[in-house]
């Protein structure tokens, strides 16, 4: 066991906090987070390769569907009209699909939120994916916290001009990467990578690439935590979503409190002591820049490096961890009253620990059962109910559609035999990356014929007509009907289509209409 | 302005003005408002230079980029006409029987056709083509001058007894009024009436002798079954399609003092390539033959 005067003690002060609070439009004060190590970082650093490379790798993966649909395996093709991912294939008037995923990810939000509190923020937003890449190249390039402070404030030399001009450089390299990679997205990959090299590639895919270049840098580099904490509006949210049994990023003070740097003397001096020896670790690692020890605020997006830098410590003064932990709001006051006798005195962390200097048994701690609250479950049950919803949908949503729209103008025409003739435009949509043979035919109107501007066949009550894979055909159908079947001036009948195969089929309700007759 | 006060809580001057003890701060506008302002100005100053903008007594200035909307326009009308100059080439060169045998051009040419017909055609025609009383519906399938797409071309492009054009088609059908009694007018429309089973109303004595007078005034250009002749503009009277009305007095009046109805020739007005859209869109209507 270490001395607490032997822990390293940082000089560190929490810029962002509330005791600290600037005037608006002060300039900012920079952060230099240090490098924090413990479980979870590891856990940060999965989720980092994991989330990059998603992002990186996909548009790269190929997905064979035949010769007649491009093979990116996600691709977004906004000139063709079509959205590929995987085996799934959206059709613009199948948009809802996309809304329900943001409905669905709107309800996972607030699942997660009001389970383990803005992990969103802490391990996944892209802003802090990014933020993290951006500090692995600055730690690499001017070394961790102090030296960064040293070489902040040192004057310009060549030494300082070259570690400042490799770490915006190779963030700009990481940034035009991110723009790069998001282009991808939206045509072929491969073709668009040489055309953006040999510079064929269309306008806007350099500009987007510029635009997000921008952004990314300035996002992730040059602005930081201000994004965080000015320009997102989760964390006013987040208060709503939170409730006394959410975890969140916890400063147990009920153990902590009255912190000291010199515990021993003070032990000895017969004062209270509590676990914090000060030591201002948990500042120095926080990419917000704020103290947890004032408890919970609007910067903190939980990304929990402070738990690794603040267990590292307890670990070395041969204490519990979890000085800060993931804890509810309910354990902390549950806790804190422990340690006040129900709010009678100040915290006496003798309250919370046996005679063997153990943390007692008295001591409540998270239990998994609370994830599973009235609330929680709601939101899974919505989050479950629209994704079956969506999963029924996608497995019995049509790939052949039939739309038909009746001539107005006019409504109908008299022959030189008296049959009577409606016109109608009929949209086939083949909606698989196949050719496809489709039978147009009509149901009920006794007697009645079609003819098609365009195909050369005599009158019929059924036709077949070859629709091109992933294409919608629009057909003139003509629908006549001889003057002594016409049964009313309007006729209900139905246009069938059917896949040739005989594996799809679709109807479309028309009307057929007559003149008054006059006998 | 030697009375400037100075406000006690922030030290900062004040304009003066004071609205039951509230007074104002004479703050400085913030630098980069500033520099936002002025910038403005002189972006406003240059804009009218590089721009159309100063009203002047009936023009206005030109601006020095020599930017105007309506040369935009004609930028996107070229575009426009650049655009679509392999299907214009394609049907001012091609016969109106090879553009419909063709699935693009005839899309496009009916389309430009359809646009055409809604400015040239309309006014007697009706936008849906589906005609009125003397104005022949262009839906159906009765044609008196021929329904193949190049008749219609030859219809449209020449006109109707349209003395301007030589090449116009011409028939007139005599005023019977003038020729028959008023009561052999009566059995001869009586007669016509009951070709196409309109006749229920009419007198059998009088369809019977109808029938003669027919045969000898009306079958040399309505044929003997009155079938009608395409070469005369003759109309079939047996179908159920009636140009001027298909009651008694209707047929009746036409007899007596038939009327003509005369279609412009549009072939100088609208040019070749014009004409065979139209051509093309009037076949597509359902009744092309």
């Amino acid at each position: 066991m270490l001395e607490t005067s032997e822990i390293e003690t940082f000089d560190a002060t929490a810029v962002n906090s509330a005791r600290m609070r600037q005037p608006l439009y002060a300039a900012r004060k920079k952060i230099f987070p240090k490098r924090a190590a413990g479980r979870f970082r590891r856990f940060k650093w999965i989720v980092m390769l994991i989330t990059l490379g998603i992002y990186y790798i996909t548009p790269w993966l190929r997905w064979d569907r035949g010769p007649y649909a491009p093979d990116q395996a996600v691709l977004v093709d906004m000139a063709g009209r079509r959205f590929y991912f995987f085996p799934i294939e959206i059709w613009p008037q199948e948009f809802y699909f996309v809304a329900g995923l943001l409905v669905m990810a709107g309800f996972g939000l607030f699942l997660l939120t009001s389970t383990v509190g803005r992990a969103w923020c802490g391990y996944t937003c892209p802003q802090t994916v990014w933020v993290d890449l951006f500090l692995v190249v600055e730690r690499a390039v001017e070394g961790d916290r102090n030296a960064r402070i040293k070489l902040d404030s040192a004057p310009w030399s060549a030494g300082k001009l070259v570690k400042r001009v490799s770490k915006h450089t190779i963030w700009l390299a990481i940034a035009v990467a991110t723009g790069g990679a998001w282009i991808f997205y939206f045509a072929d990959a491969p073709t668009l990578l040489r055309d953006l090299v040999s510079g064929h590639a269309a306008p806007v895919a350099y500009a987007t690439v510029a635009v997000l270049t921008a952004t990314t840098y300035i996002f992730g580099g040059l602005m930081r935590e201000q994004v965080c904490t000015y320009m997102c509006p989760w964390p006013r949210i987040q208060a709503a979503m939170l409730d006394e049994n959410s975890l969140t990023v916890t400063y147990n003070d009920w153990r902590g409190e009255p912190r000291s740097r010199h515990a021993k003397k003070a032990a000895a001096a017969g004062q209270a002591v509590g676990d914090c020896v000060d030591c201002n670790a948990c500042v120095a690692v926080c990419p917000m820049g704020i103290d947890i020890r004032d408890g919970q605020q609007l910067e903190c997006i939980t990304c929990a490096l402070c738990i690794d830098a603040c267990d590292s410590v307890m670990d070395k003064i041969g204490k519990e961890r979890g000085l800060i932990s993931y804890a509810t709001l309910a354990e902390y006051q549950s806790n804190m009253a422990l340690a006040t006798a129900g709010g009678a005195s100040s915290i006496d962390p003798a309250r919370v620990r046996d005679a063997g200097g153990k943390l007692s048994g008295k001591v409540s701690a998270f239990h998994i059962k609370k994830l599973a609250r009235p609330r929680t479950l709601i939101y899974l049950a919505a989050w479950s109910l629209v994704g079956l919803g969506l999963l029924y949908a996608l497995l019995t949503r049509d790939r052949l559609q039939v739309n038909v729209l009746a001539d107005r103008n006019p409504q109908f025409v008299v022959l030189s035999d008296g049959a009577i003739r409606n016109g109608y435009t009929v949209k086939l949509l083949n909606m698989i990356p196949e050719p496809r043979t489709i039978e147009v035919a009509l149901e009920g109107l006794p007697g009645a014929e079609m003819t098609v501007v365009g195909i050369e066949q005599p009158a019929t009550r059924a036709f077949a007509v070859e629709v091109e894979p992933d294409r919608l055909k629009t057909l003139k159908v003509f629908v006549r009907q001889p003057r002594e079947n016409v049964a009313g001036q309007t006729q209900h009948f139905t246009f069938t289509v059917e896949d040739k195969s005989g594996a799809e089929h679709a109807r479309y309700d028309a009307t057929f209409e007559a003149p008054e007759m006059d006998r | 302005m030697s009375d400037k006060e100075i406000d006690e809580v922030t030290g900062v001057s004040t304009t003066g003005h004071e609205w039951d003890g509230i007074r104002e701060l004479d703050n400085p506008m913030p630098r980069w408002w500033l520099i936002v302002f002025y910038a403005s100005i002189v972006w406003a100053a240059a804009y009218t230079i590089a721009y159309p903008a100063w009203p002047l007594v009936s023009t206005a200035t030109s601006g020095l980029l020599g930017y105007s909307s309506r040369g935009d326009v004609k930028a996107e009308l070229a575009a426009a006409q650049a655009a679509r100059a392999d299907y214009v080439a394609a049907v001012s060169t091609m016969t109106v029987d090879d553009i419909l045998a063709d699935d693009g051009l005839r899309t496009f040419a009916a389309s430009a056709g359809a646009a055409a017909f809604k400015v040239n055609c309309v006014q007697c025609h009706g936008s849906g083509a589906q005609g009125a009383p003397g104005y022949p519906n262009l839906n159906d399938d009765e044609w008196l001058w021929g329904g193949s797409a190049d008749e219609i071309r030859q219809s449209i492009a020449h006109g109707i007894r349209f003395a301007e054009d030589s090449e116009t088609r011409v028939s007139e059908m005599p005023a019977f009024g003038e020729i028959l009694e008023p009561k052999e007018i009566t059995q001869v429309a009586s007669f016509v009436a009951s070709l196409s089973s309109k006749g229920e109303d009419a007198d059998a004595e009088d369809i019977a002798a109808g029938k003669e007078i027919f045969a000898q005034n009306c079958a040399a250009c309505h044929g003997e079954d009155g079938k009608g002749n395409r070469e005369l503009g003759a109309p079939d009277l047996t179908d159920a399609i009636w140009f001027y009305g298909s009651s008694l007095p209707d047929i009746a009046a036409q007899v007596r003092a038939p009327k003509h109805g005369v279609m412009p020739a549009w072939q100088a007005r609208l040019g070749d390539t014009t004409v065979k859209e139209l051509a093309v869109y009037v076949h597509s209507l359902g009744g092309g033959e």
